[in-house]
């Protein structure tokens, strides 16, 4: 299986009545909070922690796109690629990715994106997300209810930009262009693979299915909260007539390595309560702009909230999405902890369940400084992974996976990290 | 007498036509919702007119044509079309709050087809200094008493009744507030400020006193805008919803403006 490197980016100096007296930490968190000077510190950690991960040997370093976000400090996940590209050398960069029906017009994530496919010699996995209501409609104002129209002509003209060889003229509903010719071309043919981060529609899943792109289920509140839907997934390729293959899919889940389980559970407490009392703190009024979510995924939770009210008070199956204490974020599954051998067992499991083969980690989350995030992360690397690498690959191929340049075809990196040697 | 209700479809959209009265001919288009059911505002104005309320598309009886419709001028468009299959061309043209919007729209872009102009609160206007509030960025629950100053009366209006399907209804509900959404996201400035000189007939404007969505101030604007002689009534006790706050006074002052 692939064990990933996400991060967040998440701002690590919220003040400690964030809660209490700031609305949200999303769209409307206030200018104040934020201390430039500080923050050039937290991205070169940052920067410092991915490049770490990737000369730990994790088989991807991950970024994502967010706006006017307490908790994600990268508008422009491309940037940080940008920078990973040159800095690491075999480690796939997922970039998870770029909100593509926000661009104006869109061919300027193919541009991007092949960029960042030739400076890193045939590494990027493509992720296009739709985006949240609170960074497409609220942020950056969006309309939504065209959203999902355009990100779907914005997926199509991207494609055929990568893959037509002749410049060509793009006649769309929202975008019109008379002149398509993307320069550079992306060193993956026909492109990138394409990755798909969605929450739990049906839509999504038939839609993945059908390009053959690879699903992702991004919570924040851990395997507990998410096995139904990446059960629903399963269940809905079996109706399709596709394969069960774990490579189809992605799944994120926060976890915290230490030598003894005491330890462990006392090192990821800050961090974990940090980021489930301060950087989850969203004002409910930027979670449902009209027309956001499709009819059909309404029709689903409101009917599905009709029958889990009765099945759940007899199974007790529940798992809160809204728990903020430490007992509570571990009992949840939000945040898996224990030594390496605890952490392995369960990750193993968890990953067999759902038959996720990318495995996407947090391993900095919250307020974690970067020795701590380092010390996780080299643990996890060392103890762990041995523990996890070859579940599904007796089995399965990963097909969704880049396909570099050949070493001895690739430019020599002229800085190379220096972070593990440290 | 109950109101009867037809459905006229113009160029692949359709809408629901809900009419009452006798007398001069006033085509009504609703506010934040729509009309999801019947109003007594509606009872109100038919004492003084025939009131043809048409459903717009995605509000409640106006199906989901709004889907295609992907700017401010195909909503126009779509409206100008669907009052003249209502045989309403040339009739009194009453908008309240998003419906306002596309009132002031027909008449700005097509002055001859309408003859009189009632603007409730319109949306569309946006002053830096004074901003509109933004209706869509709201719990559900702060939803009632931004509309309205009677607690209750917004919610009343979207409650589902007991005839309704519990599944479809609040989808229904939410599906009307994405229509305002389409032509007026993300701020509802529609700049029709340029086109307000446009609008030659004679205007009634009537505005909450309270109003805590659309600021009263902006009459003035309408009032120095429009090329045609334009009334300003203020409704007491009134917020941004005066149809639910206090029909009678709305349906009085058309009433006056109409033999005027």
């Amino acid at each position: 299986m692939k064990l990933m490197w996400f991060h967040l980016m998440p701002y690590t100096e919220l003040p400690d009545d964030f809660r209490d007296n700031h609305p949200s930490v999303w769209v409307d968190i206030h200018s104040s909070l934020f201390d430039p000077q500080r923050a050039h510190h937290m991205y070169n950690d940052f920067m410092d922690e991915l490049e770490f991960a990737a000369d730990c040997g994790f088989d991807a370093i991950c970024v994502n796109e967010h706006h006017s976000n307490g908790y994600g400090l990268m508008p422009s996940p491309n940037l940080i690629a940008s920078s990973l590209a040159r800095r690491t050398k075999d480690t796939a960069l997922c970039v998870m990715g770029n909100s593509i029906a926000l661009y104006n017009p869109p061919t300027r994530v193919a541009e991007e994106f092949a960029m960042l496919d030739c400076i890193s010699g045939g590494r990027l996995i493509a992720g296009f997300p739709v985006g949240s209501p609170m960074d497409t409609a609220f942020a950056l104002g969006q309309n939504p209810s065209m959203l999902r129209q355009r990100y779907m002509e914005a997926h199509d003209l991207i494609i055929k930009a990568w893959t037509e060889k002749d410049t060509f003229a793009f006649n769309g509903r929202f975008n019109q262009q008379r002149y398509v010719n993307v320069w550079p071309r992306p060193v993956q043919r026909p492109h990138p693979p394409v990755w798909v981060p969605g929450g739990g529609s049906v839509e999504t899943w038939q839609w993945c299915a059908e390009m053959e792109y690879v699903y992702c289920y991004l919570s924040y509140y851990g395997y507990k909260a998410g096995m139904q839907t990446m059960m629903g997934f399963w269940e809905e390729m079996k109706r399709i007539g596709k394969d069960r293959n774990p490579y189809r899919a992605g799944f994120l889940q926060f976890v915290g390595v230490a030598e003894t389980e005491k330890e462990a559970y006392e090192l990821y407490r800050e961090p974990a309560e940090y980021f489930y009392g301060r950087c989850l703190h969203v004002d409910p009024r930027f979670a449902q702009p009209p027309g956001y979510t499709t009819e059909a995924t309404q029709r689903a939770g409101i009917e599905s909230q009709v029958g889990r009210a009765a099945s759940e008070q007899r199974t007790s199956l529940a798992v809160s999405k809204s728990a903020r204490e430490y007992d509570a974020i571990l009992d949840n599954g939000y945040v898996i902890t224990g030594t390496p051998d605890q952490v392995a067992e369960r990750l193993r499991g968890i990953a067999k369940e759902m038959n996720v083969g990318h495995l996407m980690l947090l391993l900095q989350f919250g307020n974690m400084s970067k020795q701590l995030t380092q010390y996780n992360t080299r643990l996890f690397a060392e103890k762990v992974m041995p523990q996890l690498k070859d579940l599904f690959d007796d089995e399965w191929e990963d097909h969704w996976w880049p396909t570099p340049m050949a070493d001895e075809k690739r430019a020599k990196v002229s800085a190379p990290s220096m972070r593990a040697a440290e | 007498m109950d109101h009867t209700e037809q459905i006229v479809s113009a160029h692949g959209l359709e809408a629901r036509v809900w009419r009452k009265g006798s007398g001069p001919k006033l085509a009504y288009l609703a506010g934040f919702a729509g009309l999801p059911k019947w109003i007594p505002a509606l009872d109100a104005l038919a004492e003084h007119c025939e009131v043809s309320a048409i459903s717009l598309p995605g509000f409640p009886g106006g199906g989901r044509g709004h889907l295609q419709l992907d700017s401010l001028f195909e909503f126009a468009l779509a409206t100008h079309d669907l009052i003249d299959a209502a045989s309403c061309r040339g009739a009194v043209l009453m908008g309240a709050s998003v419906g306002g919007a596309l009132a002031l729209e027909v008449a700005a872009i097509w002055p001859d087809s309408v003859s009189k102009l009632v603007l409730q609160a319109p949306f569309g206007l946006y002053d830096n200094a004074n901003p509109p509030t933004d209706p869509w960025a709201q719990r559900g629950d702060k939803v009632d008493a931004l509309m309205c100053e009677t607690e209750g009366a917004y919610n009343d209006l979207i409650k589902r009744p007991g005839n309704a399907d519990a599944v479809e209804w609040p989808i229904e509900m939410t599906r009307a507030r994405e229509a305002s959404a389409r032509y007026l996201w993300p701020n509802s400035a529609t700049h029709v400020e340029k086109r307000l000189g446009r609008i030659q007939c004679p205007t009634l404007v009537l505005w909450g006193e309270k109003d805590k969505v659309q600021p009263p101030e902006y009459a003035d604007t309408l009032r120095n805008g429009i090329s045609g002689t334009v009334t300003v009534e203020t409704i007491a006790d009134a917020g941004h919803m005066i149809e639910l706050d206090r029909p009678d006074a709305v349906a009085d002052a058309v009433a006056r403006f109409l033999k005027g």
